[in-house]
């Protein structure tokens, strides 16, 4: 298969209500990502839009963002990983060009989870859960987390100060970061403050602290074959491995709760298609909904062995000048979680990285990168390793 | 002369607070609970166990399923106690999910609210039993054993 490249990303600002519509909104990435890339509409031979329908009160989407964006009569087509919809457009993109289909592709992730009341959102998001047999007894995304803390916190001895270290970590670049939703500090005297907002529980064990908000944003990705990037783009990002897997939605099929083991799947996938390993990795995106689901991405990716995640956040080795800078763009936990958008807000992150673009947020001379992002509690896993080479 | 229309098969609209989904194949697992019984599906062609019940084997694809009981004691996997809930589950506040693991299949559930949280621990032993919610719904939810 031919080599396919990034060249060109684009990101709105993440917000808790996009005062506009969604079509105005996914215009907004995209231009930014049409302009970087140094070509127009014209160029674009397809569309793949990422969102988790739930939230859209437009159905078929897809649809009116082509019209909007100039993307007619060119195809365009929907695809949906709850939380990793576009790390799952990207995939799907890279095989259009790979195969020799399509010569330049758009990536459009999006949400507008403003579109219906927090109270829906929630119960909504409870849904991305097995409806018939889980949702009845009153699930929701943060409980499924906690109950992975829980059972990581037994089995290695994580503490709660282990998981604010987190959160501490992600507000340090967050504040940095003018495209993030929560942009203050955040220290651990906050988590142990009972009058503190962060402090408060959602579930068990984990704090207000520990969740990522909601947000409304949109990001966009252009990716074009060998010879269309080598044209366009001086800085071309290659997409070396795209690594994705799959688990059981109702948790009683999993064979652990300590980690997550379409994370750890797509990882390997990603690394052998790629010919890299943990070690090689210069930066990575990972998917930081809650601070365990960092601290299992750790070990998950082998940054870190089973149970010695902990470990590296003591040690700040995933800060910016640490052996494995992670989320040094704040992650979720500080941008927000445009659900649909999330996917291509950390690709667009590495792509920056890669290219020394990165501002204040840059990593030293990185090569490879990684993203790591998850749709629902792991059941979608999804790697992607990227390099400047 | 119109035929009287065949009544719709709704039992599974009886299962938990809010149920999502009426109408399934397995819908007798409500006159199990009924009963006081919480039931697991056993594929009667390639030999496995599941919880939650399924009408066909995600195995074999055979549909030659038989029904048997959860009995005895589980291990605690994992729990957590909400202090938020989904809409519609406000009047349950606190509670907490679960989940038991019984060697071969792992049923997922509510802990029994009557249980001090803090004596609740990773890895010991509960048993599954039938509940009735106050608004008369059933589920079913992990006692000490």
């Amino acid at each position: 298969m031919g080599k396919v490249a990034i060249i060109g990303v684009g990101q709105s600002k993440f917000v808790r209500k996009y005062p506009g519509s969604l079509r105005e909104l996914a215009f907004e990435g995209f231009k930014e990502a049409i302009t970087d890339a140094g070509i127009t509409n014209n160029e674009i031979d397809a569309s793949v839009f990422c969102s988790a329908p739930e939230y859209d009160k437009q159905r078929s989407p897809s649809a009116v963002v082509a019209e909007y964006l100039g993307l007619n009569p060119q195809p365009t087509f929907y695809v949906e990983t709850l939380c990793s919809s576009s790390s799952t457009g990207l995939k799907l993109a890279y095989s259009m060009v790979a195969s020799g289909l399509h010569d330049v592709v758009a990536i459009i992730g999006l949400q507008k989870m403003s579109e219906i009341s927090s109270a829906e959102s929630q119960e909504r998001m409870g849904r991305g859960a097995d409806i018939q047999w889980e949702s009845p007894f009153g699930t929701m995304m943060p409980a499924y987390y906690a109950m992975h803390a829980q059972a990581h916190i037994d089995k290695y001895g994580t503490t709660l100060e282990d998981l604010a270290a987190i959160r501490v970590k992600a507000a340090t670049y967050g504040q940095i970061n003018d495209r993030a939703v929560y942009r203050k500090a955040v220290t651990p005297e906050m988590f142990t403050d009972p009058d503190n907002m962060m402090s408060g529980t959602v579930s068990s064990p984990l704090r207000v602290g520990d969740c990522c908000a909601n947000a409304d944003g949109t990001s966009c990705l252009i990716v074009a074959n060998e010879e269309k990037a080598k044209q366009f783009c001086k800085k071309p990002i290659w997409i070396l491995g795209v690594g994705t897997a799959s688990a059981s939605v109702n948790l009683t099929g999993r064979d652990r709760v300590h980690g997550l083991l379409a994370a750890e799947q797509a990882a390997q996938k990603a690394y052998t298609m790629a010919g890299v390993g943990p070690k090689d990795i210069d930066v990575a995106e990972v998917h930081d909904c809650f601070t365990i689901a960092e601290l299992l991405a750790y070990e998950a990716l082998g940054f870190a062995d089973p149970g010695g995640g902990k470990e590296l956040i003591q040690g700040q080795e995933t800060y910016k000048e640490g052996s494995i800078p992670v989320n040094v763009d704040g992650g979720l936990l500080s941008k927000g979680h445009p659900i649909g958008a999330t996917g291509g807000s950390q690709i667009r992150t590495i792509v920056l990285q890669l290219r020394g673009e990165a501002g204040d947020m840059q990593v030293q001379d990185p090569q490879i990168g990684l993203v790591h992002n998850i749709g629902g509690v792991g059941i979608y896993g999804n790697v992607t390793i990227l390099g400047n080479q | 002369m119109s035929k009287a229309k065949k009544q719709e098969d709704v039992r599974f609209g009886k299962f938990g607070t809010v149920s999502f989904t009426k109408t399934t194949r397995v819908n007798d697992f409500i006159d199990y609970l009924e009963n006081g019984k919480v039931m697991y599906t056993h594929c009667k062609t390639c030999g496995v166990n599941y919880f939650p019940p399924r009408a066909d084997c995600g195995g074999c694809l055979s549909s030659d399923t038989e029904w048997k009981e959860v009995t005895g004691n589980g291990k605690l996997v994992s729990y957590s106690q909400l202090k938020y809930a989904p809409v519609g589950f406000d009047e349950d506040l606190p509670y907490s999910i679960a989940m038991l693991d019984y060697g071969d299949y792992q049923v997922f559930g509510r802990l029994d609210s009557s249980l001090d949280i803090d004596t609740v621990k990773i890895g010991m032993e509960m048993t599954t039993v039938v509940n009735e919610l106050p608004n008369g719904q059933l589920n079913y939810i992990f006692k000490k054993a």
